[in-house]
C-alpha cells in the first residue's frame, strides 16, 4: 500500500500536513497588496531511506515547498514534522537546531559552492558551524565522505572553478551529508549536467541512500528521472496537489488530466512513438488562479463543475487524485 | 543541388603554438526539406560549428573549411555584406535562452519589425501586417495586443515563440535551433516542438536541431550526427542508429538514459568529456570507452562509412552492442 495513505507504514523521517505558504505581493504603490497562495494544502509522509519526487512546472509551488521542507521560512499554515517534532511553529533555536537534520542540495553547482574557498573548507564548513569537533577530526570526516562519493584526496586544497559540473555536484551532495542528515532536499540536482554525469551522479544518489539511510525529496521537471529514483510523487499545480502515488503507479496509470498531460509531453526514446496532443496554452498566473478547478482552463474533460467547484484530493485505490471527473475519464 | 554542404570544417581557439580544435574537419550535409539532430554533451562542439556557419566566430577563433557552401553559394569566399545578407534572411537560428536572445528595451513587435527592414525593407504599414502575421503563425494569442508588449512581459514559451517568429520573418532555407526548448517546461517543450515541425513542413526548411537530449531527437529528426569532443563520431538515420548504435559512444549515451535502465543501476560512462589540455592520444574516447584497446590508445581511428552511416571507430559495434574487428 502507498506509504502515503497506510496506516501501520514505518515512522516517517519528515511529514508534512495541510502546509501552506502565502506571499504578500504589492503591485504599486496605490493598489492593495495581494495574497499569492505559492503553496496551499500539501501532505505527504515520507520514511527513511526513501524518495518523494515533487514534479510540475515551473510556478507550481516545488521550489517554495523546498523552501518550507529545508526550514529556509516558516509555513503560514500547518504542520511540517521532524522526526517526529513539528517545527512550522518551533522557536528560532528549535528551528536552528533543526536545520541540522535536512540538508539541501541545489540545481547549479556553479552558483553554489563558494569560489574563495577550498573544497576541503567547503566540506568542513557544516561541522565548524554544528559540530564541536577538533580540526584534525573535521579533516578526518572530510576526506572519507570526499572519499565516498568519489573525489581524490588531491581535490582537497583545489577550489571549485577546478572542477566540472558533475564533480561540483559531487562537493554539493557530499556537504549536504557531512551532518548524516535524515532528509536531504534535490532541487533541480542533475538537470545542469550532461546526460552521461547525470547517470554517474544518479547512481550516486541512490548509493548513499542505501548506505546512509538518507530521504530524498527529489524537485524535478525531468519525468525519466522521476520514474527511475522515485517511490513516491507528488504531482503539483498551481501550488495543490492534484494526484499522489507510488511512482510505479503514476507512471503506469497516471490518473489526473494534469499528470497525463505532463506524462504524454515528455518525449521518449520509443520508436515511432506519437506524442500525445501537446497541452494547450500555460500554466495561469498564480496572483490571479482560476476559480473551480485550477486546471479547467487547459484541461480537455472540463465541465461546467469544474469551473464551479474546487475538487478535494480524495483517495481513489492507493492514490488520491483531486479531479471531479476521473471515474467519467477512466 | 544539396541545401548545405560542409567538408572538413575546423574552428581553432589559442594561440599558433598550442591550438585548441574545438570542431575537428566536420563534414555535414543537409538536404532541402531535411530534419538533422545534431546531439552531444557540453563541450562536444555542436554549438560552435553552428556559430561558424553563421560567420558568429570571433578573433581569435579561426574557422577553416575544405567546403562551405549554402545552397550552392561559397560561404567562406562572400565578402563581408553579402554574408550579412544572407545571414538572417536565407540562414537564422534560434538560441536556447529566449530572454537572452531579445532586447528589454524594445517591444517585440518593433524587434520584429527590425528583421524585417533589415531584409526586405517595405513600408512600415506593409512590415507592421508581416509582423501580426507571424505572431499569428508561431501561435501567439491576441498579436495586436502582444505586438506592443516588452519582453519581461511574456513567459519563457512566448518569448521563444517570438524568437521563432523573428527567424521566420522572411522564410529562411535553413533553421538552425540550438538547445531551443532546454529552458521550457516539458508541456511547453511538446508546444515548441511540434510548433517547428509544422514551420519546417510547411516552408519545407532544412532544419538542424541542437540538442542534448536524446529524446527530442528521437521524435522530430529524420538524421542524426553525434559529436564528441569536436569529432563527429557517428551520423545515421535515427531510428537505425537508435536501434543499434554503432559508436560505443552513441551506445553509451543511450544507455545512460533512465529510460533505457535496466534495474536500479543506471549505466554511466566514466570520466568526462577531454577539454583543452587533456585531448588523449589516439581515440578521443579511449580513455572512457569499455572497449579500448591498445590500437585505440595508439591510433586515432577516421571517420568511415558503413551502408547508409558514418562512424568513427577501429571496431564498431554489432547489433548486439559487441565490438568487431
Amino acid at each position: 500500500m502507498s506509504a502515503i495513505l497506510a496506516a501501520d507504514a514505518p515512522a516517517p523521517v519528515l511529514e508534512a500536513i495541510e502546509l501552506r505558504r502565502y506571499y504578500s505581493v504589492r503591485r504599486g504603490l496605490w493598489r492593495p497588496a495581494q495574497t499569492v497562495r505559492a503553496l496551499d494544502g500539501v501532505s505527504f509522509a515520507l520514511p527513511a531511506g526513501r524518495t518523494l519526487a515533487v514534479v510540475g512546472e515551473s510556478g507550481c509551488g516545488k521550489s517554495t515547498l523546498a523552501r518550507q521542507l529545508t526550514l529556509i521560512e516558516t509555513p503560514s499554515a500547518g504542520e511540517l514534522r521532524l522526526l517526529g517534532e513539528d517545527c512550522a511553529q518551533a522557536s528560532r533555536e528549535e528551528r536552528r537546531l533543526a536545520r541540522r537534520k535536512v540538508q539541501m542540495v541545489f540545481q547549479n553547482p556553479y552558483g553554489s559552492l563558494n569560489p574563495r574557498q577550498t573544497i576541503g573548507r567547503i566540506l568542513a564548513e557544516p561541522l565548524v558551524i554544528n559540530t564541536r569537533l577538533g580540526a584534525g577530526e573535521r579533516e578526518a570526516r572530510v576526506r572519507a565522505l570526499m572519499e565516498r562519493v568519489g573525489l581524490r584526496p588531491e581535490h582537497y586544497g583545489r577550489y571549485p572553478h577546478m572542477f566540472s559540473g558533475g564533480q561540483r555536484q559531487r562537493v554539493a551532495i557530499a556537504r549536504a551529508l557531512m551532518l548524516r542528515p535524515a532528509v536531504v532536499v534535490a532541487d533541480e540536482p542533475v538537470s545542469a549536467l550532461d546526460v552521461s554525469i547525470q547517470a554517474q551522479v544518479l547512481n550516486l544518489l541512490r548509493e548513499l541512500q542505501d548506505e546512509m539511510g538518507v530521504a530524498y525529496v527529489f524537485i524535478s521537471h525531468d519525468l525519466a528521472v522521476v520514474h527511475h529514483i522515485a517511490d513516491e510523487v507528488l504531482v503539483m499545480y498551481l501550488g495543490r496537489p492534484v494526484e499522489q502515488g507510488t511512482a510505479a503507479e503514476v507512471f503506469a496509470r497516471p490518473l489526473h488530466p494534469y499528470s497525463r498531460a505532463l506524462l504524454a509531453a515528455a518525449p521518449r526514446l520509443a520508436a515511432g512513438r506519437q506524442r500525445g496532443e501537446a497541452l494547450h496554452g500555460e500554466l495561469p498566473s498564480p496572483l490571479d488562479p482560476p476559480a473551480g478547478c485550477a486546471f479547467h482552463t487547459r484541461c480537455p474533460h472540463a465541465t461546467g463543475e469544474c469551473a464551479q467547484q474546487r475538487p478535494a484530493l480524495r483517495p481513489l485505490g492507493e492514490r488520491l487524485v483531486a479531479c471531479h471527473h476521473v471515474e467519467r475519464i477512466g | 543541388m544539396a541545401l548545405l554542404d560542409i567538408e572538413d570544417l575546423s574552428v581553432e581557439f589559442g594561440t599558433d603554438e598550442r591550438p585548441f580544435r574545438a570542431v575537428d574537419n566536420v563534414s555535414l550535409h543537409l538536404e532541402r526539406g531535411e530534419v538533422l539532430g545534431v546531439v552531444g554533451e557540453s563541450g562536444s562542439g555542436k554549438s560552435v560549428t553552428s556559430l561558424a556557419l553563421m560567420g558568429l566566430i570571433d578573433f581569435p577563433g579561426r574557422v577553416r573549411a575544405a567546403r562551405l557552401e549554402f545552397a550552392g553559394e561559397d560561404v567562406l569566399a562572400l565578402p563581408e555584406r553579402a554574408r550579412r545578407r544572407l545571414i538572417g534572411k536565407d540562414i537564422a537560428m534560434v538560441f536556447q535562452d529566449p530572454m537572452g536572445s531579445l532586447d528589454p528595451c524594445y517591444t517585440v513587435g518593433y524587434q520584429i519589425m527590425e528583421t524585417l527592414a533589415a531584409h526586405q525593407g517595405g513600408s512600415r504599414r506593409e512590415r507592421r501586417r508581416r509582423t501580426l502575421e507571424l505572431l499569428e503563425q508561431v501561435g501567439i494569442p491576441d498579436p495586436t495586443a502582444r505586438f506592443s508588449a516588452y519582453p519581461h512581459q511574456l513567459s519563457g514559451g512566448m518569448s521563444q515563440r517570438v524568437v521563432i517568429a523573428m527567424a521566420i520573418a522572411c522564410n529562411p532555407a535553413l533553421l538552425i535551433a540550438d538547445e531551443p526548448t532546454t529552458a521550457l517546461d516539458v508541456t511547453i517543450q511538446a508546444q515548441i516542438l511540434d510548433l517547428l515541425a509544422e514551420l519546417q513542413a510547411r516552408n519545407r526548411m532544412g532544419l538542424i536541431l541542437i540538442t542534448h537530449d536524446l529524446a527530442v531527437v528521437a521524435e522530430t529528426c529524420q538524421r542524426i550526427v553525434v559529436m564528441y569532443a569536436g569529432q563527429i563520431v557517428e551520423e545515421g538515420a535515427v531510428a537505425e542508429v537508435f536501434a543499434a548504435p554503432l559508436h560505443p559512444y552513441t551506445a553509451a549515451l543511450l544507455a545512460s538514459l533512465p529510460e533505457r535502465s535496466q534495474g536500479r543501476e543506471l549505466y554511466a560512462l566514466p570520466g568526462v568529456v577531454p577539454g583543452q589540455y587533456d585531448r588523449p592520444q589516439g581515440c578521443l574516447l579511449n580513455p572512457r570507452c569499455p572497449h579500448a584497446s591498445e590500437h585505440c590508445r595508439q591510433a586515432a581511428p577516421a571517420l568511415r562509412t558503413l551502408d547508409q552511416r558514418r562512424v568513427r571507430c577501429h571496431t564498431p559495434l554489432d547489433a548486439a552492442g559487441r565490438p568487431q574487428s
